[in-house]
């Protein structure tokens, strides 16, 4: 057994040794796992956190758009869309080249699709086709195994029901372009879109909502198991409008093709009641996305369709301006209401001769008369008398010459002259010949028909700066009840009460009195008298030699020479609260073309007149109701 | 070769069982529960299908346990060699019988149950090497002539093991053979000789030897950062599961990244992982404490034991079960590369448990046996 000893001792000494190296080596380990466990214990959450949880982005309901009684303007509609999720398909190319076999894909969406896919991330879905049909629907799900990443979602687009007369109130929403893209993921939500015009853009922020988002726990493979999270989206906040719906559509019928445009205001509250410019175009298509066709028919249209004329059309006011003339001459007392100005048909100026409408001459005028008969004579020579600077001081006090500040895009701001703004941009002294020009509404004066509104609004309400308005007020999705936001006090404009008198009654004589300019277009029906001035401005030069042959009528002329009809209205009569502007490009004589759809309106707009017994009984809702009634 | 035994009357059955070291079978009942634990907790709070199968084969492998723990440790001296060669056939069986599984032919089927060569050969290997260096005198030991036999003994069952290819399992044979010659008195300088050369041949082998699929290969097994989705995916998920563990871990069932799929392997390979993961590293270190103490307890009885076989199978089984723990959790901690390896006791697999209790079973008859006198088999080793 000696031996054995031996053998014992190397054996005892080497399990020792080996021992302690075993023991070494578990000591690595407990460290590693010190290491990873406490360590870096919080990057590897971080990770596994990666791991696990996937974020997605719930789209928000774009809030709706509702007139004053709360009749939808814009709203949403359930909208089938295939989507595919580039990630998940292996080869998208592939993928949509499959699909187009199920449902046909042009190759012009094809290449939005791919170029979807470079931009966005590749697990964010893209939309492939949106509106699909039930049949559509049905195919691509039958397909489903061989369509790799395609998946069927329900979303909502925006609808417009009366979308033809309300675009240039409502604009339209479009997919989001490259340039537009901020970063916020959810405009990067396929088929998301934003308001590109009108009040679509001015309340995009407030109409989109607020994103809700959705933590899924996914597996390796990125299916869901389960959702973690969910913070619930916020839909957007709803807009009341000042618009009457049935109004609107009835203004824009009655305007009809023509290149037209009509504002109705109450003259007291600014709401805008009608802002209609035709001809217009379908917001829906540009929400579906334009084809190249109907794109070149909008912009090769004279009538310009894609110009909304109510706020951006800029014209001459014409004899709709003799108001401000004739309050201009009054503050300056240039005039009394009785002076006596003598017309014979025409003015001599130096070797300048100014026309009147009436070749034959209106014989002795007073202002009144001035005004109803509209005579050209009379305010060449009280603008005269006045002098341009006052003018136009006055027409920039009743509100032309600068934008009116209504909440809508692109609004323009005409232009009111003066003798600096000639000096300034032209580089030339006032003409004095201007002046008269200028007691007439012709020369360098524009002014949009929403400007003409304010004017006639402001005219009529005693004198007060009103300031249109479209959008009543916004109501955030969870309001439960909200108090209609308090009216603006609007500030006088310090234009003397009899001065108004004079003019607003003159305005109802040119409606009422047999020798007013649009007698044939008065309401007869008591009560619902209307007030108004027309205007006919020329968009060529009469040349003397034309003028000694014979003046040609309008219909003798090609459509881009003929006359603007304009008119601006009030009503009723005996207290006001309508204004009314009609603008018809081309359409002849104002109070041939433009008085009678101005009658038309300021009729239908007395027969709403929500105050009224038979109004309320057919109407949905009343002027002052909240939007608290409408969920019951 | 004639052997000589000295029977002791003595040891009947009934003191056997007596001798069992009860307390070592607590430890390998309880490791073995944290094991159904964590398998139940794999299958996403189910029996089945892991733990429902696992606890009948371990009750099997806790009776061969105890049946091989009281048999005379004079039959496994006596048969050593005869095993180590049944063993090297049912290798040899799988090269051409042996079923694929995990991309590697590992499996042989004789009919009623499948069954892995390489997880007998383990105990075989130990068992052949610890007869042939109890019948070593110690001068013999120190001769390189001497050597060929148990070189031959160690590099049989590696090469076809690697053949399969199975290359945890082959390196956990050559580590085990290279320790019981260390044990047997093999001169140290040999070792160090072996380890220079070793280092020496890289060289000339990743040169000229691997080709560049092969040499990529290797690459992400010590650079798995380089490769997150391919090869490098399996130990960047462990780590992330073992570190988003923390201390006290994520609790019972709660593993996002086990029961998520993130990690691969969770009833085998990779359930160290989960159980870190849902137990932190407090739970980490119970278990890595439970094996401590079993690793403890096999050092004790090969010291204990007076006679050289079972002081070498003894340490045979007992640095088999270390490595086998060492590098299952090394590997899941990114310590070294990802080889198939399962944690003793707990991964989910019926011949690596039962032939790790087989091969307790002959560490406790080790023990049962610590005071038999086999005989000077070294003196009369020729």
């Amino acid at each position: 057994m000696h031996r054995d000893s031996d053998r014992y001792r190397l054996f005892s000494r080497r399990s020792i040794l080996l021992g302690g190296g075993q023991a070494a080596l578990f000591a690595a380990l407990a460290g590693r796992m010190y290491y990873l466990q406490v360590v870096e214990s919080e990057r590897y959450t971080t990770l596994a956190e990666e791991n696990r949880v996937s974020l997605k982005l719930l789209a928000p309901p774009r809030g709706r758009i509702v007139d004053r009684f709360g009749r939808p303007m814009a709203v949403n509609r359930q909208n089938y869309r295939a989507m595919l999720i580039p990630e998940k398909a292996v080869d998208v190319a592939r993928a949509l080249d499959t699909f187009g076999k199920v449902v046909p894909l042009s190759e012009a969406e094809t290449e939005r699709i791919l170029r979807e896919v470079g931009r966005k991330r590749r697990f964010l879905p893209v939309l492939v086709r949106e509106n699909l049909t039930w049949d559509e629907v049905a195919r691509i799900e039958v397909n489903a195994p061989d369509l790799d990443g395609v998946s069927i979602d329900v979303g909502e687009s925006r609808h417009y029901p009366d979308g033809i007369y309300t675009a240039p109130i409502l604009g339209y929403v479009s997919a989001v372009s490259e340039e537009e893209m901020t970063g916020d993921p959810l405009l990067e939500l396929p088929g998301f879109r934003i308001g590109k015009a009108g009040l679509e853009r001015v309340h995009d922020e407030a109409l989109r909502g607020r994103s809700g988002t959705s933590q899924v726990e996914v597996n390796a493979l990125g299916r869901e198991i389960r959702e973690l999270e969910r913070r619930e989206d916020q839909p957007g906040t709803e807009a009341w409008l000042t618009v009457d719906l049935e109004l609107q559509k009835y203004t824009a019928r009655r305007l009809g093709e023509q290149s037209a445009s009509a504002v109705v205001m109450d003259a007291h509250t600014g709401d805008v009641l009608t802002l209609a410019s035709t001809p217009t175009f379908d917001p829906n298509s540009f929400n579906r996305g334009l084809t190249p066709e109907e794109w070149r028919n909008l912009i090769g249209d004279p009538r310009s369709p894609l110009n909304n004329k109510a706020i951006a059309g800029q014209y001459a006011p014409g004899s709709t301006f003799k108001m401000a003339v004739a309050l201009a001459a009054l503050e300056k007392g240039a005039v009394t209401p009785d002076s006596q100005v003598y017309c014979p048909g025409h003015l001599e100026l130096g070797d300048a001769t100014f026309h009147c409408w009436k070749p034959e001459g209106h014989g002795t005028m007073s202002m009144a008369a001035g005004i109803v008969q509209s005579c050209d004579v009379y305010f060449y020579e009280i603008a005269r008398r006045t002098g341009i600077d006052r003018i136009a001081a006055m027409a920039r006090r009743l509100g032309l010459g600068a934008k009116a500040g209504i909440d809508l895009p692109g609004e323009k701001p005409g232009l009111i002259p003066s003798r600096a703004w000639k000096k300034k941009v032209k580089g030339e002294s006032w003409q004095a010949g201007e002046t008269l020009l200028a007691g007439i509404g012709q020369g360098f004066f524009l002014v949009t028909p929403l400007q003409l509104a304010v004017m006639t609004a402001r005219l009529v309400n005693g004198g007060k700066a009103v300031r249109p308005r479209l959008t009543k007020q916004l109501v955030p999705f969870d309001a439960r009840e909200t108090a209609g936001p308090d009216l603006p006090a609007f500030e006088s404009l310090d234009i003397h009460p009899s001065h108004l008198e004079l003019v607003t009654n003159a305005m109802a004589g040119v409606m009422n009195s047999p020798r007013g300019t649009a007698f044939r277009a008065r309401i007869e029906q008591p009560g619902r008298r209307i007030g108004g001035k027309t205007g006919t401005v020329q968009v060529r030069r009469i040349s003397k030699a034309e003028r000694e042959a014979g003046v040609l009528k309008n219909e003798e002329l090609s459509w881009e020479e003929r006359d603007h009809a304009l008119f601006v209205g009030y009503a009723p009569v005996d207290n006001p609260r309508y204004v009314v502007s009609v603008i018809v490009e081309h359409g002849g004589g104002g109070a041939s073309v433009a008085a009678p759809i101005a009658r038309d309106i300021l009729l239908e707009v007395q027969e709403r007149d929500p105050s009224r017994g038979r109004s309320q009984a057919r109407l949905p809702g009343d002027a002052v109701s909240g939007p608290a009634e409408r969920e019951g | 070769m004639a052997l000589s035994f000295s029977h002791d009357p003595e040891l009947t059955l009934g003191r056997k069982i007596w001798q069992i070291p009860w307390m070592f079978v607590l430890l390998v009942a309880m490791t073995a529960s944290v094991g159904f634990v964590m398998l139940y907790s794999a299958a996403g709070g189910n029996l089945d299908p892991w733990t429902s199968r696992q606890m009948p084969r371990f009750g099997v492998g806790l009776a061969v346990m105890l049946v091989v723990a009281v048999t005379d440790i004079r039959l496994w001296l006596r048969y050593a060699y005869v095993f180590y060669g049944l063993s090297l056939a049912l290798l040899l069986a799988v090269e051409f019988v042996g079923t694929v599984g995990m991309g590697a032919q590992r499996w042989i089927d004789l009919g009623f149950v499948s069954v892995q060569p390489s997880e007998i050969a383990k105990v075989t290997m130990i068992l052949a090497l610890a007869r042939y260096f109890y019948a070593s005198r110690v001068e013999d030991v120190g001769r390189l002539t001497h050597l060929f036999v148990p070189a031959l003994l160690i590099a049989a069952p590696v090469i076809l093991v690697l053949n399969q290819p199975d290359f945890g399992t082959a390196a956990l044979l050559l580590f085990t053979g290279v320790v019981l010659l260390f044990l047997a008195g093999v001169r140290a300088w040999l070792f160090t000789a072996a380890g220079l050369a070793a280092v020496a041949a890289i060289y000339p082998v990743w040169q000229f030897v691997l080709l560049d699929y092969q040499k990529a290969r290797v690459l992400t097994y010590f650079r798995p950062e380089n490769d997150p989705l391919g090869a490098g995916y399996h130990i960047l998920q462990s780590k992330i599961a073992l570190g988003s563990g923390g201390l006290f871990g994520k609790g019972f069932l709660q593993g996002s990244q086990s029961h998520l799929n993130f990690l691969p392997e969770k009833q085998t390979d990779f359930i160290f992982t989960m159980l870190a993961e849902e137990f932190g590293m407090a739970g980490g270190f119970g278990l890595l404490g439970l094996y401590l103490l079993l690793l403890i307890y096999g050092f004790a009885i090969s010291l204990r034991c007076t006679n050289h076989f079972g002081r070498l199978v003894g340490m045979g089984v007992t640095s088999a079960l270390f490595l086998n723990i060492f590098v299952n959790v090394a590997m899941v901690m990114g310590l070294v590369p990802v080889v198939g390896m399962p944690l003793p006791l707990i991964s989910y697999g019926g011949t690596a448990m039962l032939m790790l209790l087989f091969s307790f079973g002959l560490l406790m008859c080790v023990y049962v046996h610590r005071d038999v006198t086999l005989g000077p088999g070294a003196a009369s080793g020729d």
